[in-house]
């Protein structure tokens, strides 16, 4: 887990009344967002725990649409939020679920877009508004949303992570952090990449021309 | 680990304040310059002091009608002279309200370290700076030694009231705020680490236990409790008060005392208060 900065304690600059129900869940609809990559058009989100209990009264609900909709955590339209959503004609489903052994301020979306494509994320609001994102699709990973992540899914085969890691400073972009699992060997191996710098486009494009690369995503850090 | 103590050898070796290392440390890391970051502390202050004005000018009432207008009511005694504990511990107690009022009421607050525990920090700079006419620029220093202490319990504990209980919100925000009295006041930095551990001490053991599950009652009054701590514990540390057991350890302690704290004291509104006669029938005429 990433080390806390200055603005970590000395904020977020946020609507209230609750760092980790409120802003935190703003923050987790925006990295679903930006996972999601394009403007949902069908919305499912799943409570969890103290996210299910207690989010009625911290706005958890508009907070998380709120970051949906690309808001951030100190939009004074947050509490409008799910109204604002259906006025731009996506349609919202909320469920409580017990989603197992997981933080208590969890949360699960089912995001479908415009352009049809489906995403499963699910993350969890840790504290003083910061969360972590705990799977996309079928996919365990660990993302703060503090860096911009590349997050690759590839077949476990010697210097592939070299490949990645190679194109990425070709491309003159640094590594923050990095970790790789893997299911078994010679299995598929998940690689999470933490950069400095964006992974532009071009970039995530060499990528996927890997042959032993299934799947890129690139994602931005929260603002 | 991050430790507070080598923050005080640092400032002490190189006679500067926690917040000039703590601002040089994160300009380092951040790769952004010194005078940015100063930038966006010092828009993190302004939206403090917009939020001390507005929850005392009394107009804002929560979506459960429980909180509001308490800060102007102590702001009335406070203006009248006829305050008990005089004009600063008043109107310290009086602001925390006002800010927690306005973070209860969805209006724009700064967490510092929580939502939560919001007003406790505007509630003793702001204090501090009528007292003693600092200027802008040590009170923006003055937040990056709050967040250096905070950084230290985010690293070695936790400032979540889910994991941690209100003492790892409410607690966090009265050390840091401590240090930052010090700070301004002239203090060492010595004296901060000192006026820190003694609030937080003070704050040991203090469990999450909200109505309804709402950031209500009783975190609106607990930070203005927590104000008059920070302030307590730092009149202590300028006077040479020292703390028997150092910050760091103190930490350590609170760390320890919140994994032993059952899962019903831990923000998920089962436990204290929130289980009261009072705190079931607010919750069942709300929920």
């Amino acid at each position: 887990m990433g080390k806390s900065t200055v603005f970590d304690l000395i904020g977020p600059v946020m609507v209230g009344p609750s760092s980790s129900h409120t802003a935190g869940a703003v923050r987790l609809g925006a990295m679903a967002l930006k996972i999601l990559g394009t403007e949902p058009i069908e919305v499912e989100i799943t409570l969890h725990g103290s996210f299910a209990e207690t989010g009625k009264g911290h706005g958890t609900n508009f907070a998380l649409v709120a970051g949906l909709l690309g808001m951030r955590t100190d939009d004074e339209r947050i509490p409008q939020a799910i109204q604002l959503a259906e006025e731009k004609g996506i349609n919202i489903y909320f469920k409580t679920e017990n989603l197992g052994e997981v933080h208590p301020n969890t949360v699960k979306f089912r995001l479908t877009g415009r352009d049809g494509k489906v995403v499963e994320v699910i993350g969890s609001s840790i504290g003083g508004g910061r969360i972590v994102v705990n799977r996309i699709n079928e996919f365990q990973v660990e993302v703060m949303g503090d860096y911009n992540t590349l997050v690759i899914l590839h077949q476990d085969l010697p210097g592939v992570v070299g490949q990645v890691t190679s194109l990425l400073a070709t491309a003159q972009i640094n590594i923050a952090q990095m970790r790789v699992s893997r299911e078994k060997k010679g299995s598929q191996a998940l690689t999470i990449v933490e950069t400095d710098q964006a992974i532009e486009p071009a970039a995530l494009a060499l990528m996927f021309k890997l042959p032993a690369v299934y799947q890129a995503m690139a994602i931005d850090p929260l603002g | 680990m991050r430790a507070y103590q080598d923050y005080v050898q640092l400032a002490e070796k190189r006679g500067l304040k926690i917040g000039e290392i703590i601002l040089a440390e994160q300009a380092e890391e951040s790769e952004k310059p010194e005078a940015e970051l100063r930038e966006r502390m010092r828009l993190n202050l302004n939206v403090m002091r917009e939020a001390v004005d507005s929850g005392l000018s009394g107009e804002r009432k929560s979506h459960s009608g429980l909180i509001g207008g308490d800060a102007a009511k102590v702001q009335a005694r406070w203006k009248s002279g006829e305050s008990l504990t005089g004009e600063r511990i008043s109107g310290a107690i009086a602001r925390a309200l006002a800010v927690a009022e306005v973070n209860a009421t969805m209006g724009k607050i700064v967490a510092a370290p929580t939502a939560g525990s919001c007003g406790v920090l505007p509630a003793v700079l702001l204090t501090v700076e009528e007292a003693l006419n600092c200027s802008e620029d040590d009170l923006v220093t003055a937040l990056f030694t709050t967040a250096g202490i905070g950084m230290v319990i985010a690293d070695r504990a936790n400032v979540s009231g889910a994991e941690g209980g209100c003492q790892a919100e409410i607690g966090s925000a009265a050390g840091m705020a401590a240090a930052a009295a010090v700070e301004l006041a002239g203090g060492t930095p010595g004296q901060t680490s000192d006026a820190a551990a003694i609030a937080l001490k003070s704050l040991l053991g203090l469990v999450c236990d909200p109505i309804a599950g709402l950031v209500e009652v009783p975190c609106v009054k607990r930070n203005a409790t927590a104000a008059t701590i920070a302030l307590a514990a730092a009149e202590m540390a300028l006077a040479g008060v020292e703390s028997k057991v150092p910050l760091d350890e103190v930490i350590d302690a609170m760390n320890e005392i919140g994994k032993q704290m059952p899962c019903s004291l831990r923000e998920t509104a089962q436990g204290g208060l929130a289980v009261t006669p009072t705190g079931r029938r607010i919750k069942a005429d709300f929920l």
